[in-house]
């Protein structure tokens, strides 16, 4: 028996290393200072404009069906997949809805209920193929950007089937009332109070989560950051969280969009994080065969990965058509990049096994923030695909250098 | 005549915490054929690839000649231009090219920097007459059967005017029939001048073809003999006696009740059709049991522990498992795992560890469902679990939180162990629990085992090392070709007694 070198390497010991777990770890957070970065150099490029309470409310309405994808697609990618149909479902989606509740005047909860399942359906079809036909991801999503762009076309005809219920369109555009009505906010002017209230609920939750998972933490004796850093890092993300709520609150008020999304993001946060199938996802994401021989369904998991892309890319579909009010046959295109890019932004690995949903999202923040704020600026379209081009590329090879720098042994 | 074609002298190759080769010498006679005999792990492959160039000069020390010459390759193209070639176990061939591309796959037929395929089909004809492969040139390989394959190996190797043909188990993957040719095919080149070393575990093709035998063991030359007169036991002494230099930890068995049982296990191969890895196995593992399974590489061992394990390895299984008396059916890795069975992996990197991850998530992935209550992880007792193994075991590592990949080989078997220990096993199947990890961890390794038979677990475990077998277990079954070819207790077990049974030609 030979004995290759690189089975050999792991002989070189273990160097036991000092207590240093609590350096800004760069991998995992350079995401978040990258993004603090891009708002900053468009905010003072735009003059402020950047952070202006409509500004605001646009970029989170503009790319709520985005984040929407990337959330899915985070967990595609994790798995160690990836999935170019999904904007030609959002479009299939959209499509299927418009007919249910234009056409057939199908009430609209049970038409959303409807388009949900068809998407599910969809990405049960796909899910099928990859997980339990062993066709790469990249081949069948391929096949699905065709086919379904065809069964748009097909539900479709060549136009636009509009306008929606207002009930659909203010999920997608609309904004909570101002129940409470306003109050005053000083220099600021009125703002809704039922905002405000909601942000102090978010923010009173962000700390009461945190607070329990680190007395948990401290009961069960492991190490836990020091204190003031703790401190720091809330008191960092209430203001974010209060900031953004005060400037819509005071525009007109939360769009209901960001209500979803808000309730999306911390839902899956807690199933990648919390659930066993999350546990499986990074498991078979990060060694397929290890996974199997520990008794992981890993076709079963990679199933129900792309059954969950299918209904959050409907859920996309269901917002993007309420949006524009109409479906139409070219919605949709090349969303799938987007949302792969949103992915990839936000720290996830090329190998599968890495990824978070939070990251997604700050992603999928980052192009929207580039794309907004260069149009704020006025900068022609070419300059804005270079410029996401160029960050993505400059996000990955960033990650691939602190993991050669790291030494990964892989 | 006795003009060597091959001198090697004083070969001595390290990797890093282990050396592989220790002053090894070897001389081939021109024209002959040569045997290289020894146990898995004793040097073979590691010797023939630095002869290859596969580690190249500068990378090992002593002093290579060939031909007359001292040579210093630098990878193989060096060697194979000096008419050196190596065919490996696991042949190297272009499965969806023809057989012609395949022999002058590198060394393409061309004219004015085109591939002239009339010239390459034709010299291919030629080649595949010379190795007896009567097939069409443009046959795509993989339609061939592994036999034929090794014969394109081979003519591949004499289009590239070969002196030296190196085999490395040329017909571990063959049936009688192909073997018979090859052996013969073997003869016939040697008539023809071009000299072999063949790696063989089976003795008595080695005794029928070979014209004399070099005997490694621990990488080290340990003789050389002329095939003459020799026996299969004259070469097995040299293969074994290796030195009981581990220690073993004191362990006073107490042995209950018998807890597995397998009965007339058969395993077909999932790649190559028709093909028998497992034959008609049987053994039985007993509570507070350590049971030994020893065989050469491509015994079956390891296809033999995963078939087991819910079918994880192979197909057309059969045969039938008995837990605590009643039959079971464990048709996927959960049903084995629920039945109380685990099986840690002789790869750790390839098929036990998720390397990305830190330690706690890899203790905690095979028993994810002991933490979890209604699909949501208790992640704090999963820190507390991986915690206590980590103290259990002396995992050495900052914190649970460390990353696996980042470990040493001995705490990544620790790892892969407390993993399958927190699943609360009844049977453990260790399939080369020791492999690559240096002597210290080793010792831990077995205090661990033995703690686990003091348990009441059943332990069923798999090693190429015979002193280790011997040292731990309280009986061994023996494993030649896919066939149970012995069980003995320990107090009658011997080195030279199991090796004598690994290498036993079972009937086919």
């Amino acid at each position: 028996m030979s004995i290759a070198p690189a089975k050999q390497r792991e002989l070189s010991g273990f160097a036991p290393r000092g207590p240093r777990r609590f350096q800004i770890n760069l991998r995992q957070s350079g995401i978040y200072i990258a993004f603090a970065a891009i708002v900053l150099l468009f905010t003072i490029l735009t003059g402020g404009d950047m952070l202006a309470p409509q500004n605001i409310s646009n970029i989170i309405v503009q790319n709520s069906y985005i984040l929407i994808l990337a959330i899915g697609m985070i967990l595609v990618i994790i798995a160690g997949h990836i999935d170019l149909s999904v904007g030609s479902i959002v479009a299939a989606t959209g499509a299927v809805a418009a007919v249910l509740m234009v056409n057939h005047d199908v009430p609209w909860p049970l038409a959303l209920l409807i388009t949900l399942l068809v998407g599910a359906a969809i990405g049960a079809w796909q899910g099928y193929w990859v997980a339990y036909f062993g066709i790469p991801a990249f081949i069948v999503t391929l096949a699905g950007m065709l086919l379904f762009r065809a069964v748009t076309y097909n539900i479709l005809g060549n136009r636009g089937i509009g306008p929606f219920p207002d009930e659909v369109r203010t999920l997608s555009n609309g904004f909570t009332d101002g129940y409470l009505g306003n109050i005053g906010l000083g220099a600021l002017g009125g703002a809704d109070l039922v905002s405000l209230l909601l942000g102090v609920a978010a923010v009173a939750g962000i700390v009461v989560t945190q607070w329990r998972s680190r007395a948990g933490r401290v009961r069960y004796g492991q190490a836990v950051e020091p204190f003031p850093l703790f401190v720091l890092k809330i008191a960092l993300a209430g203001f974010v969280v209060m900031f953004v709520i005060v400037q819509l609150a005071r525009f007109r008020n939360v769009p209901w969009v960001l209500v979803l999304l808000a309730a999306l993001v911390l839902g899956y946060s807690l199933l990648t994080n919390r659930a066993v199938f999350g546990r499986q996802i990074y498991a078979v994401g990060g060694n397929l065969q290890a996974a199997t021989l520990s008794g992981v369904k890993v076709k079963s998991v990679v199933f129900w990965i792309f059954v969950n892309m299918g209904v959050l890319s409907a859920l996309a579909g269901i917002i993007f058509a309420g949006r524009l009010n109409q479906a139409n046959p070219t919605g949709g295109d090349q969303f799938e990049l987007d949302a792969i890019a949103a992915a990839f932004i936000g720290g996830a690995a090329v190998q599968g096994g890495v990824g978070k949903v939070i990251g997604a999202i700050t992603g999928g923040l980052i192009m929207g923030v580039i794309n907004n704020g260069m149009s704020l600026i006025g900068a022609p379209s070419e300059q804005v695909l270079l410029v996401k081009g160029a960050v993505l590329l400059a996000a990955v090879a960033f990650d691939v250098w602190t993991k050669r720098r790291a030494g990964a042994s892989r | 005549m006795t003009d060597s074609i091959l001198r090697m002298r004083g070969i001595s190759k390290t990797f890093p915490g282990v050396r592989a080769l220790d002053d090894v010498n070897l001389e081939v006679l021109r024209g002959e054929i040569h045997a290289i005999c020894g146990e898995n792990g004793a040097g073979k492959s590691t010797l023939m690839k630095v002869l290859s160039g596969v580690y190249p000069h500068g990378d090992y020390t002593g002093r290579i000649e060939f031909d007359g010459q001292e040579c210093r390759f630098g990878g193989i193209r060096d060697s194979e231009h000096r008419g050196i070639v190596i065919i490996h176990q696991e042949l190297a061939l272009a499965p969806n090219l023809s057989i012609a591309e395949n022999i002058f796959l590198g060394n393409e037929q061309s004219t004015r920097g085109l591939i002239d395929w009339n010239k390459t089909n034709a010299a291919a004809a030629e080649l595949m007459g010379r190795v007896g492969l009567r097939e069409n040139p443009v046959t795509q390989v993989l339609d061939l059967g592994v036999g034929k394959q090794q014969l394109v190996e081979i003519a591949k190797a004499l289009s590239k005017r070969v002196k030296l043909l190196i085999l490395d188990e040329p017909t571990a993957a063959l049936n009688d029939e192909d073997s018979a040719h090859l052996l013969g095919l073997l003869r016939g080149l040697r008539d023809e001048g071009i000299t072999c070393v063949i790696i063989s575990h089976k003795l008595n093709e080695v005794l029928e073809i070979a014209d004399r035998v070099t005997i490694l063991r621990d990488g080290r030359t340990i003789t050389t003999l002329d095939a003459e007169g020799l026996t299969e036991d004259r070469i097995i002494s040299g293969m074994v006696g290796r030195d009981l230099d581990h220690r073993f930890p004191p362990h006073e068995p107490r042995i209950g009740d018998e807890i597995l049982r397998v009965e007339d296990w058969t395993v077909h191969s999932p790649t190559q059709h028709g093909r028998l890895l497992v034959s008609g196995a049987s053994l039985s593992v007993r509570r507070g049991e350590i049971v030994g399974l020893a065989g050469l590489m491509g015994a079956g061992r390891t296809e033999l522990a995963m078939s087991i394990f819910g079918r994880s390895y192979g197909t057309g299984i059969s045969g039938r498992i008995f837990k605590d008396g009643r039959e079971i059916r464990l048709r996927s890795v959960r049903e084995a795992i629920r039945h109380g069975i685990a099986y840690a992996t002789e790869d750790r990197k390839r098929y036990g560890l998720n390397l990305i991850e830190d330690i706690k998530r890899n203790v905690s992935a095979a028993g994810l469902g002991k933490l979890a209550r209604r699909g949501w992880v208790d992640d704090n007792e999963e820190y507390k679990v991986a915690e206590s193994y980590r103290k259990s075991l002396n995992i050495k590592a900052p914190s649970v939180s460390s990353i696996t990949g980042k470990l040493s080989g001995g705490n990544q078997q620790k790892v892969v162990l407390s993993k399958w220990i927190f699943t609360d096993p009844d049977v453990l199947i260790l399939d080369e629990p020791t492999r690559g990890i240096d002597v210290g961890a080793k010792y831990e390794i077995y205090t661990i085992i033995n703690k686990l038979a003091d348990d009441g677990k059943a332990v069923l475990l798999i090693s190429s090392e015979l002193p280790e077998l011997l040292g731990l277990c309280d009986r061994i079954y023996t494993l030649s070709a896919g066939r149970i070819t012995g069980e003995v207790p320990r107090a009658e077990a011997t080195q030279e007694g199991l090796m004598t049974l690994m290498t036993q030609e079972a009937p086919r």
